[in-house]
């Protein structure tokens, strides 16, 4: 099977620009570079049928070599009629993209970053916080607070020494756990 | 004139209830009607074909008598029709629960009135899809499902809805094109779409060549299947959309992809030559998921990733290329699919009830609505693999076919599936504590509505109360419509319920559905059998 080089080179250029255009985050861009990509790819389908013959129409005197093959072109009919809807339906999700946010734009995800943004780990009920939040001390301690925001939930702020009386924790004062396997543990601000 | 003959209309029956829904689209209760009347004739057709199917194997029809390799033809065998049925029988759920919500939602029945005949056109791609006997056939199944999910997904138009839409949109037309120039690629190569003249016509070619038309198709299915480096997409756009639409593309549009893939690692690359990076794309795919939803506190976006994490286990089953391995892919599709929609379900009914689907909003839903708790607990403990339900009896067969291939690969992923089971159970039983057991006060921000009406405020009486959202608007100000809407209406629970009941009675009928399974692997394995039902006998030689 032999293909026609312009028809290679045009789709080539399509596929480069179509992909280019996809990779940008303006979605008018992106919907040119679909409707590039579509139109490549059925230069690819029709490629595919290759050399251009007669019309499809049997003759008998005619040898079966002679016509072009009909098949190709039902497909690139198929394909062109779905990318047609599918950019109808593109261009009314932009305009309704931007009448919503004035911005021709991919929008970010704000659960994303918010899950993105949590603490590598939440703190266990058992460790360190007893000893802060025990009925013993006034509740001057640097406990981790959370800071709430609207819509989103919460946003854990890191531990920050609390200026006023420091409370000396005894060291000798029953404490749950044992020191030796957390030696960042005397690092704790308040424990001076 | 045999019994496949009926096989067509399983694609045509939604697409003339469309039609006829498209029309009705002012008077809402007629159009409720056609469509669950369409679905409900379309699954007894399907029952019908799945009963002919079960002991004769695959039946071939070939559309406008055109010979084999020339015309359309759509092959019914017992992996298609067992799909088939499962699938309409979940779009007959979530329809059911969509009318209920609809019918709740406002007097004039559903808030977006294209919502039914969209439905259905995307019912009858899901059956053109598994239906589908030739490579461009398969196309335009998915592009009709495609382009119906498009529009229920970005249904009402919110922001967030266009924000994950547009994304959804680019990400599935990016895969059909994949698929499209993968169809180009082979017809060139082969000068047939028609999967079972391919079967036979692909093995002719040089190995490298099948390597790369084999990769386009694994790549094209695997963005629609959402398998891991290709599964972005997923969590990002499935939570956005209302809850029946959410529940329907979870369940349905990625084990189209997953059926997609199968086909292609059965009938046309059985050759196995990327078993081991299947391997290693399942493993990623379970575990990365699940971490995935360990991180997540939003119910649908948790419940999404799991998802994900659970299509490694079929890509699993697929890769190991044993009767076995098959089967108990075969399986764990038809469980996921009725396990995952009903999950999303129920999660819908949370939000309803709760106001919230995020686990840091919620509490104390056991007391406040039992039915919830049972509705909940009871898929969710399936999903985990807990015996004996049919989650657990899927995944055993997955882990034995793995065990039974031995190779190094095989027991990584055997360990790997073991651990995404044990991180799903800790997911669901997380959601479980947060939102049923704790008490709503606990919650770290707590639901306002869910704090007024909690059992200790006023008694028996406001739980009572709350059955409608009129008699809550005096204080709290959250449900404050004239209308009486009721916050958990009966066909949404009893659509719920019935889903959950369907998952049950396949742990109870696992004993059969697992022999069909094996018998639909075994078939499609030694692929003679299709390959003869449509090409006439004689022409599956090897």
């Amino acid at each position: 099977m032999s293909v026609n080089l312009t028809l290679l080179l045009v789709m080539g250029v399509l596929y480069a620009v179509g992909i280019y255009l996809l990779l940008e985050r303006s979605l008018t861009r992106v919907l040119l570079g679909l409707m590039l990509l579509a139109n490549a790819t059925n230069l690819l389908l029709l490629t595919t049928g290759g050399y251009a013959g007669l019309a499809p129409i049997f003759n008998k005197d005619i040898p079966s070599t002679e016509y072009n093959d009909p098949l190709p072109q039902a497909f690139i009919l198929t394909s062109i009629v779905i990318s047609f809807a599918v950019t109808a339906f593109m261009l009314s999700l932009i305009y309704r993209s931007w009448l919503l946010s004035h911005a021709d734009q991919i929008q970010v995800d704000r659960e994303d970053i918010r899950v993105a943004k949590q603490d590598l780990y939440d703190d266990e009920e058992d460790s360190e916080i007893a000893v802060e939040v025990s009925d013993f001390h006034e509740n001057t301690h640097p406990v981790a607070k959370r800071e709430t925001i609207p819509g989103i939930g919460y946003k854990k702020i890191a531990q920050v020494p609390i200026a006023g009386p420091v409370i000396q924790v005894d060291p000798e004062s029953p404490v749950p756990h044992d020191d030796h396997d957390q030696p960042n543990k005397t690092d704790k601000p308040g424990k001076e | 004139m045999n019994i496949a003959s009926f096989a067509p209309l399983a694609v045509v029956l939604p697409f003339l209830g469309a039609a006829v829904a498209f029309v009705l689209i002012k008077r809402p209760k007629a159009q409720r009607r056609v469509s669950l009347g369409t679905i409900t004739v379309t699954l007894g057709l399907e029952v019908w074909l799945l009963a002919s199917v079960w002991t004769t194997g695959p039946i071939a029809v070939h559309l406008g008598g055109w010979a084999p390799p020339f015309g359309i033809v759509m092959v019914v065998d017992q992996f298609s029709s067992l799909l088939l049925v499962i699938s309409s029988a979940v779009c007959l759920a979530v329809l059911a629960y969509a009318t209920g919500q609809g019918a709740a939602d406002s007097e004039e029945g559903g808030p977006v009135s294209v919502f039914h005949p969209t439905f259905l056109i995307l019912v009858a791609g899901v059956s053109n899809a598994f239906l589908a006997g030739d490579l461009f056939n398969l196309y335009v199944g998915f592009e009709i499902l495609l382009t119906a999910s498009y529009v229920l997904m970005t249904l009402g138009g919110t922001g967030s809805r266009i924000r994950a839409g547009i994304t959804y949109v680019v990400v599935s037309v990016v895969s059909s094109l994949l698929f499209l120039i993968a169809i180009a690629m082979i017809y060139g190569a082969t000068g047939t779409v028609t999967l079972a003249d391919l079967a036979i016509k692909l093995g002719e070619l040089d190995p490298g060549t099948q390597g790369l038309l084999h990769v386009l198709l694994l790549v094209a299915f695997g963005i629609k299947a959402a398998v891991f480096p290709l599964s972005f997409w997923l969590p990002d756009s499935y939570p956005t959309a209302p809850a029946p639409v959410t529940a329907v593309f979870a369940g349905l549009l990625t084990k189209v992809g997953v059926y997609a893939i199968i086909r292609t690692e059965t009938l046309l690359f059985p050759s196995g030559q990327f078993n081991s990076v299947l391997l290693v794309v399942a493993l990623l795919t379970m575990i990365v998921g699940i971490l995935g939803a360990v991180a997540q506190t939003d119910i649908k976006r948790m419940l999404s990733f799991t998802l994900v994490s659970h299509i490694g286990y079929m890509i699993f089953g697929v890769a190991l290329s044993s009767v076995l391995g098959l089967a108990a892919t075969i399986f764990y599709v038809i469980h996921h699919i009725t396990i995952q929609t009903s999950l999303f379900m129920v999660t819908g009914l949370i939000e309803r009830r709760g106001g919230t689907s995020s686990i840091t909003r919620l509490g104390g839903l056991a007391k406040l609505s039992p039915i919830l708790a049972v509705l909940y607990f009871i898929p969710a403990m399936n999903l985990a693999g807990i015996p004996p339900f049919s989650g657990f009896l899927g995944k055993l067969g997955l882990l034995q076919a793995g065990v039974a291939d031995g190779s190094p690969l095989a027991y990584a992923l055997v360990v790997g599936g073991v651990v995404a089971s044990l991180l799903t159970l800790l997911v669901m039983a997380r959601v479980w504590n947060r939102v049923f057991w704790r008490s709503t006060a606990d919650a770290e921000d707590p639901d306002p509505v869910l704090l007024a009406t909690a059992p200790d405020a006023s008694g028996a009486q406001s739980m009572r109360a709350l059955r409608t959202s009129k008699h809550v608007d005096a204080t709290e100000g959250r449900f404050s419509g004239d209308n009486e809407v009721p916050i958990l209406p009966k066909m949404m629970v009893y659509s719920t319920m019935g889903l959950v009941l369907l998952g049950v009675a396949m742990t109870v009928f696992a004993g059969p559905l697992f022999e069909l399974s094996q018998e639909a692997a075994a078939g499609m394995l030694e692929r003679t059998p299709y390959i003869e039902a449509v090409l006439g006998s004689g022409a599956g030689a090897p």
